[in-house]
């Protein structure tokens, strides 16, 4: 018979979960692996509330496994090292991201491509090599395999670097992929939230010009003033959509709600990319017409491999980027949660882990 | 007042046209204009019938100006050429696809994209320079552009390649933008008709593993042992499908009605592209999740531009490449329409225009 999680590990561990679909997060006492010779223990200080964590405590995709630990933009300080650890020593400062564990044999592995690997782990609600379920970053220690975790340069403040660590690599990938990071371009960002607000960060210091897309007209200010986007349309709004037809060279969409492709088709020039890194449960709809009329395409993308998420980190520390974020205390994260849902964050919820997670016992 | 067909233009030309939705083609009489400084005059020979001249004819796509006179896949010799023409010469065997004009300005025309150009004007149901209606292939003589005209090379049968003009480029063009040439990579080609055999074929020649798939079992024969393709796909048995995961690099999907794009998307590998040609009258529902998943794409292509055209042309006819076709009289067009409809043919019909069409 599995044994409980407060008894699987030998290294007693305290986080939230949630229970059942309800997705409310409650005290959970667990435990962590003790740390292997590849493993990097580290001391929580700081995890990103990623809407992927909303989508799973609800289980909306169907396959999440209770009691659920959610948490993949995951920040702290490392407390102890294996013995064949090379890269990472006490005292540094690291993060995790989606992942924790592939098999390091195939050919997406060979490729620095993990996060495609077909036995790729997740950080949290996934089986682990041992057969046990893993907890992600709403928890007080997090020990991962020294492969999936990522130094965060010093000049980085560590809670606003955490959401980088999903959504940084997220859509910092698909940039450079679909060739949309050469200065001159022209690259739209649909959807203003945590994915949104640092793809136009990303984009603006690659050199290129940037136009946000947004349902919410006022998001303009801030994305013009703040986040230095070049320029905002407003996507019901048939005559600025009309206007700017045929403009840009690609599209960052970050949506993951139901949304019609056809205005967007619409703005990509000729040869124009739309890249989809929301991703909507049910299919939309694709006209073919304008995708054929001019040579244009859909991709998708899915975060990163390991080598590209702390080449992402130390781009993010060249030119100063990080997540704008509202700290929150870890008793605040169901609230948070509902905030989420209506989209009311500017623009990444980040629990203050060491300040505020304490456990009872 | 508009003159008539008959009389908007001094060269007098005989062909068929459908004069409304029911795509019933009948005898027309018309004009073409006279051959300009930078014209050719060609007496046609053959024609090929895309699919695209039944959704036309039929006003499937709903932008049919009456009467239309189909037909962009035209091979015929030149008769005459204007004062400028420096390409050709009387007597050449040339070659007519699918756009004769286009702006010559802009960064797709610049970049011998014409196909993308905005301004493009197509061989048939398409508004000239002169602002008079352009007639297709399906008749007796066409005055073009000369470059908008290819060379014809000699050792491609004229009746078998008409068909590349719009079939072969419409696969060709894409294979190359989209990376699709690594030789041993394994492509997939959904549906076997007038666009999927070409593709069989070149797909072959860029030394591509080459997986038809298809909803007809009875076509595994031919795919097979006559067009040279490596294995078959039935798509609608499932249990084929899904042993086929996640097996093909890429895949040309020529299907021109609504179809399931999801099964197609499943058997791509990571970073896989889908490149969809057929132009259904509906959109197509697109899973996002198994692109975000696998990375993959999905992307458009229509026809090529000029000089990618002729490439494609002195491709085939390097590799002795040309389409399996019923050549048919032009009298019997309408039954052909109608076969076409139910994809009863193996694999392009094409008319023996200069042998048939009489007044």
């Amino acid at each position: 018979m599995a044994k409980s999680p407060e008894i699987e590990h030998p290294s007693k561990a305290f986080g939230w979960a949630a229970r059942d679909t309800s997705g409310l997060l409650s005290p959970f006492n667990f435990s962590r692996r003790a740390t292997g010779e590849k493993d990097v223990t580290f001391k929580v200080l700081f995890c990103g509330v990623c809407h992927s964590d909303l989508h799973m405590v609800k289980n909306e995709w169907g396959s999440s496994i209770y009691p659920l630990i959610p948490g993949h933009e995951i920040v702290g300080v490392v407390t102890e090292v294996g013995s064949k650890v090379q890269k990472f020593k006490v005292g540094d400062k690291v993060g995790v991201g989606c992942m924790v564990g592939a098999c390091h044999s195939c050919d997406n592995c060979d490729n620095n491509l993990e996060n495609y690997c077909p036995k790729m782990i997740l950080t949290y609600g996934a089986n682990y090599y041992d057969g046990t379920i893993t907890y992600g970053g709403y928890s007080d220690t997090m020990v991962s395999d020294e492969h999936f975790v990522v130094r965060i340069p010093d000049n980085l403040p560590l809670d606003a670097s955490a959401p980088l660590l999903c959504a940084g690599i997220t859509v910092y990938s698909p940039l450079r992929f679909y060739g949309l990071d050469r200065p001159g371009m022209h690259v739209g960002v649909v959807g203003l939230g945590g994915l949104g607000h640092v793809a136009v960060k990303f984009a603006k210091a690659m050199g290129v010009k940037v136009t946000v897309i947004s349902t919410s007209p006022n998001k303009k200010k801030e994305a013009l003033e703040h986040l230095g986007a070049d320029s905002f349309l407003v996507s019901k709004d048939q005559d600025q959509m009309q206007a700017a037809q045929g403009t840009m060279d690609g599209i960052i969409d970050t949506v993951s709600a139901q949304h019609p492709l056809l205005p967007l088709i619409g703005l990509l020039k000729t040869q124009g990319k739309l890249v989809m890194v929301g991703a909507p449960e049910k299919p939309l709809e694709l006209p073919v017409f304008p995708l054929l009329m001019g040579r244009k395409l859909l991709g998708g993308s899915c975060f990163g491999g390991m080598k590209e998420t702390q080449e992402m980190i130390d781009f993010a520390a060249k030119h100063n980027i990080t997540s704008d974020i509202e700290v929150i205390p870890i008793d605040y994260v169901n609230t948070a949660m509902e905030r989420l849902v209506k989209a009311d964050v500017r623009y990444r919820f980040v629990i203050d882990i060491g300040n505020t997670l304490k456990s009872s016992s | 007042m508009a003159k008539s067909p008959e009389e908007e233009h001094p060269q007098k030309a005989f062909g068929w046209a459908a004069k409304d939705s029911s795509g019933l083609l009948s005898p027309f009489h018309f004009s073409r204009r006279e051959t300009g400084d930078g014209d050719v005059t060609i007496k046609i020979l053959y024609c090929g019938i895309c699919h695209s001249d039944l959704h036309n004819v039929k006003n499937e796509w709903g932008f049919t100006m009456y009467p239309v006179v189909p037909g962009h896949e035209i091979v015929g010799t030149v008769t005459k050429t204007g004062k400028n023409v420096k390409k050709f010469k009387v007597g050449d065997r040339v070659g007519v696809g699918v756009l004769v004009d286009s702006c010559k300005r802009c960064e797709s025309c610049q970049q011998d994209l014409e196909n993308y150009c905005p301004q493009m004007v197509l061989t048939y149901n398409s508004y000239s320079q002169d602002g008079t209606k352009t007639y297709g292939g399906y008749s007796d003589i066409v005055v073009v552009d000369e470059h908008y005209v290819l060379r014809f090379p000699e050792n491609l049968p004229p009746d078998a390649g008409a068909p590349l003009l719009c079939a072969g480029i419409t696969v060709y063009s894409p294979m190359k933008y989209y990376g699709m040439t690594e030789p041993g990579k394994h492509l997939g080609v959904a549906g076997l008709g007038g666009l999927g055999h070409v593709a069989v074929k070149i797909g072959k020649a860029f030394g591509l593993k080459v997986t038809v798939i298809s909803t007809s079992p009875k076509k595994e024969d031919e795919a097979i042992n006559r067009l040279g393709a490596d294995s078959f796909l039935v798509s609608s048995d499932p249990a084929k499908m899904k042993a086929a995961i996640n097996t093909l690099d890429y895949i040309i999907d020529t299907v021109s009605a609504v179809h399931p794009l999801a099964p197609l998307i499943s058997l791509l590998k990571l970073n896989g592209k889908l490149i969809t040609l057929g132009l259904p009258e509906k959109p197509l529902e697109l899973p996002i999740f198994p692109l975000v998943l696998g990375r993959k794409l999905v992307g458009g292509s229509d026809v090529g531009g000029i000089k990618e055209t002729q490439e494609m042309l002195d491709f085939c006819a390097e590799h002795g490449i040309a389409s399996d076709i019923e050549l048919i009289k032009m009298g019997d067009i309408n039954m052909a329409m109608e076969r076409l409809a139910k994809s009863d043919v193996k694999y392009r019909f094409v008319i023996d225009v200069a042998n048939s069409l009489s007044q």
